[in-house]
């Protein structure tokens, strides 16, 4: 009962202290796949990493208490649960404000698929990707999300932002195949790789669509991503290219005259090209595997792969596996100073 | 704007970080609470299933067949709803069974993939190699066939055979395909387009039993008179032919290779022979309501005598079209002398099997929609033909394969089953196959119910031209064969 008191009041209190964020961040109109400016999260997030450290294993005790107190109780908040139903209605709707987030699914999930099944001998028909482990980053309402579990992945999404996984959890809910396959957590990924329980190297595959392009701080998340990546495991990320041609199209036809995304959603200065993520993946102990160019046809309102990454484009990165090699290397080297 | 947000972000120290922690197992508890609710559920009988066919006909269990076969739909929840008894076949019956189907090679080998078609090769089929159809009113005919009577044409397979081989072929799949006989729907519920506050996104089946099922996509496979179809208050563009079709299984007077299909076209209507052994026939006559009622009241014998004149006789023919019309073919004939095929007569009608006689109601009906958000028609409920072509059960095949095709590639996708995009597909698909084909059957239909001289001249001279090209022909086999 005090548990649950106390939950709601704390939750109050967030929500309240958001609102200033979320006014900014309305302003801004920020949002694309998450709906939220990723720089105000990945900065609020670092600076609460550096200033907290002492205080990490305290938080995950406590939340885990509570959860497991409360689901007994089982009380929902039936104004929380409409409110996601809302926001539900605006993620899934397929010709609205996500209309070409749920057409790139024709080619990402196609993309991240046939590329697991090419790392892995999998043989079930039905269920494609049973047996893997995948965390989708910044899967907002889980447009993606629900796609992979379907082909029998269990999937973890998470998203910074409560109202996203709220909707995300309302959607899936619904769906008894993808109730035990699919979760959902409200949190980041730097917060997740700390997290030993359900971070460090568990995942067959991370995913990040449409994400890094919002993000300040690319090298932790690489970084991140190496971390709760088993060797060998697959990073598959969808972003814009920095061009002058991304500038134009993105921004000023996207954005501001044909309104296919909010405007506010995307920021140049943060596109990232092929070669920069590459030297940064390759950096952070990744092999690139493949850079495929996307294009959005505005009047069809689908998704087609070019040979041109100057606008969109996917990218497959494989962790590397430990190497053998060196560690016998450093064997060799122990026995002689021995 | 940017440093408002983030001086807010430093005011707000560890304290909210803590918060924001709270805040996510709130989050938690929330989603918890979701799941308990959906359990509950479940245990009073509200199974979501991911497909369910209403309707298990021919092409109702053709989908099931499809679906279950398909190895990308395999672990996916299949059910089909049958109004009627299990149709099981222990031994093939002794009589033929008056309502048969053409089957097109197309549809043999769709039939081949879904594992149905030997089954049916091993209870009853009789393959034809040649379709020769001709005019009443003049000597102008068509004749199809393939590669020298080397291939089938088409088989006639009776619906009764064809339905129990593919309830044989569900035996064998029942760890894919669930099928609950005897089980009438009462009631459909459908789902909004986009979630909406406190409903379920599935599509919600209410049988006479009082179970509810629920399911991703339904399927209506329920007939002409679809009940699916109804309920979606889809409309449907239909007319009456004001004619019947009276059929019956003939006995031929002599043993024949029996391996043309023969189609008349009489002033009144059609009038189709289609082989079913060495000894039998099955008639198709489509005709007025009064003629069809009037055939239905005479006696075998004066039956069997309206049958054979029916194809033998000359009374429509006029003198001047018969002059037009010879005129026209040497005309042609010295352009291709190879080409076109002699006439040959159909074989004579000695009697009828003991009460086999029977009519009913033709009409055709086009429904303006094939699909609504979660639900696909699919056969009869979404298109109803005359039977003048055969090619009623074709097309209902043709839609089984198309949405089989589009859903094996969604399962394999990762998509939402019932999601409207692959719908869509569906949809354009077979109504750009479907309509063209109802459309030239009805246009056929109409070109032969007169017997106006200039309409008869002008389709004495065009079967006689569509007879001489062989490439023209091989387009409308190959249109028909699909």
């Amino acid at each position: 009962m005090y548990a649950n008191k106390f939950g709601r009041l704390m939750f109050g209190l967030y929500s309240r202290n958001t609102a200033a964020v979320c006014g900014v961040v309305q302003a801004q109109r920020a949002g694309g796949r998450s709906g939220f400016s990723w720089t105000a999260v990945s900065r609020q997030w670092t600076l609460w990493l550096r200033r907290s450290t002492s205080l990490e294993s305290q938080h995950h005790t406590v939340p885990c208490h509570m959860s497991a107190r409360s689901a007994s109780h089982s009380t929902v908040d039936p104004d929380e649960v409409r409110r996601f139903q809302l926001l539900a209605s605006k993620w899934w709707d397929e010709r609205g404000e996500f209309a070409a987030l749920h057409a790139m699914n024709d080619l990402r999930v196609p993309f991240i698929r046939d590329n697991l099944l090419n790392e892995h001998r999998l043989g079930h028909p039905g269920k494609p990707l049973a047996g893997l482990r995948i965390l989708d980053v910044g899967c907002g309402g889980g447009l993606l999300t629900e796609p992979l579990g379907r082909l029998g992945a269990d999937v973890l999404g998470i998203d910074p932002v409560g109202d996203s996984i709220g909707t995300a959890q309302v959607h899936t809910a619904f769906d008894p195949d993808l109730r035990q396959r699919v979760s959902y957590r409200a949190c980041t990924l730097e917060d997740l790789s700390e997290d030993e329980e359900h971070g460090g190297g568990r995942y067959d595959a991370v995913v990040a669509s449409e994400v890094v392009e919002h993000l300040a701080d690319l090298e932790t998340f690489a970084s991140c991503c190496g971390h709760v990546l088993k060797p060998g495991g697959s990073l598959f990320i969808t972003t814009l290219n920095k061009t002058n041609l991304s500038y134009a199209l993105a921004i000023v036809a996207a954005e501001q005259l044909l309104r296919i995304v909010p405007s506010g959603t995307h920021d140049w200065e943060k596109f990232i090209s092929p070669v920069d993520l590459e030297r940064l993946l390759e950096s952070n102990g990744f092999s690139v595997q493949s850079v495929q160019g996307m294009l959005y046809n505005p009047v069809s309102g689908a998704w087609s792969w070019t040979n041109s990454t100057a606008i969109n484009y996917a990218l497959h990165a494989v962790k590397a596996r430990e190497d053998p090699h060196t560690e016998q290397a450093q064997e060799s080297t122990a026995d002689t100073h021995s | 704007m940017h440093k408002l947000s983030r001086a807010t972000l430093f005011l707000n120290g560890l304290g909210r970080c803590l918060i924001a922690e709270k805040y996510v197992s709130a989050i938690k508890i929330t989603s918890r609470g979701f799941v308990c609710a959906e359990h509950r559920d479940e245990s009073g009988k509200n199974e979501v299933y991911d497909v369910i066919i209403s309707g298990g006909g021919l092409v109702g269990s053709a989908m099931a067949c499809s679906l279950g076969m398909d190895p990308n739909l395999e672990g996916k929840k299949i059910l089909l709803l049958e109004a009627g008894n299990k149709k099981v076949m222990d031994k093939v019956p002794d009589t033929y069974s008056t309502r048969v189907s053409s089957i097109s090679p197309g549809s043999a080998s769709f039939l081949t993939g879904i594992g149905a078609w030997d089954h049916i090769t091993q209870m009853r089929c009789k393959p034809y190699k040649k379709m020769q159809v001709w005019d009443a009113c003049s000597d102008a005919l068509i004749t199809f066939d393939k590669d020298n009577l080397e291939d089938e044409m088409a088989y006639i397979v009776e619906n009764d055979i064809a339905v129990a081989a593919l309830t044989k072929q569900l035996d064998s799949l029942s760890d894919n395909v669930q099928v609950q006989y005897r089980s009438k729907v009462v009631k459909y519920a459908w789902p909004m387009p986009h979630q909406a506050a406190d409903s379920i996104p599935w599509v919600k089946v209410t049988l006479a039993s009082g179970e509810t099922v629920q399911t991703k996509l339904l399927i209506g496979a329920d007939g002409p008179n679809s009940m699916v179809r109804r309920a979606l208050g889809i409309p449907t563009v239909k007319w009456n032919y004001d004619q019947s079709a009276v059929v019956a299984v003939l006995n031929l007077s002599e043993p024949t290779e029996n391996n043309v299909a023969w189609q008349r076209f009489l002033p009144t209507g059609p009038i189709a022979m289609l082989p079913l052994s060495d000894t039998e026939s099955s008639l198709v006559w489509s005709t007025s309501h009064r003629l069809a009622e009037e055939l239905l009241e005479l006696d075998e014998e004066s039956f069997v005598d309206a049958i054979n004149s029916a194809f033998w006789s000359n009374e429509n023919q006029s003198e001047l079209i018969e002059t037009a019309g010879s005129l026209f073919r040497s005309a042609l004939s010295v352009l291709m002398p190879s080409a076109g095929s002699p006439r040959q007569l159909p074989p004579s009608v000695a009697g009828i099997s003991p009460k086999s006689r029977v009519m009913f109601p033709l009409g055709i009906g086009h429904a303006s929609e094939y699909i609504r958000h979660r639900v696909a028609l699919i056969g009869d409920a979404a298109h109803r033909v005359h039977p003048l072509a055969g090619q009623g059960a074709n097309l209902g095949f043709g839609d089984v394969a198309c949405l089989t095709k589009l859903l094996s590639q969604a399962a394999f996708d990762g998509k939402d089953l019932g999601a409207i995009q692959h719908l869509l597909e569906y949809e354009t698909e077979r109504q750009r196959k479907n309509l063209p084909m109802m459309a030239a059957i009805d246009l056929m239909k109409r070109l032969y119910s007169t017997n106006a001289a200039p309409v008869v001249l002008l389709r004495t001279f065009g079967l006689q031209a569509a007879n001489m090209i062989p490439t023209l022909k091989e387009q409308i086999m190959s249109f028909a064969s699909k």
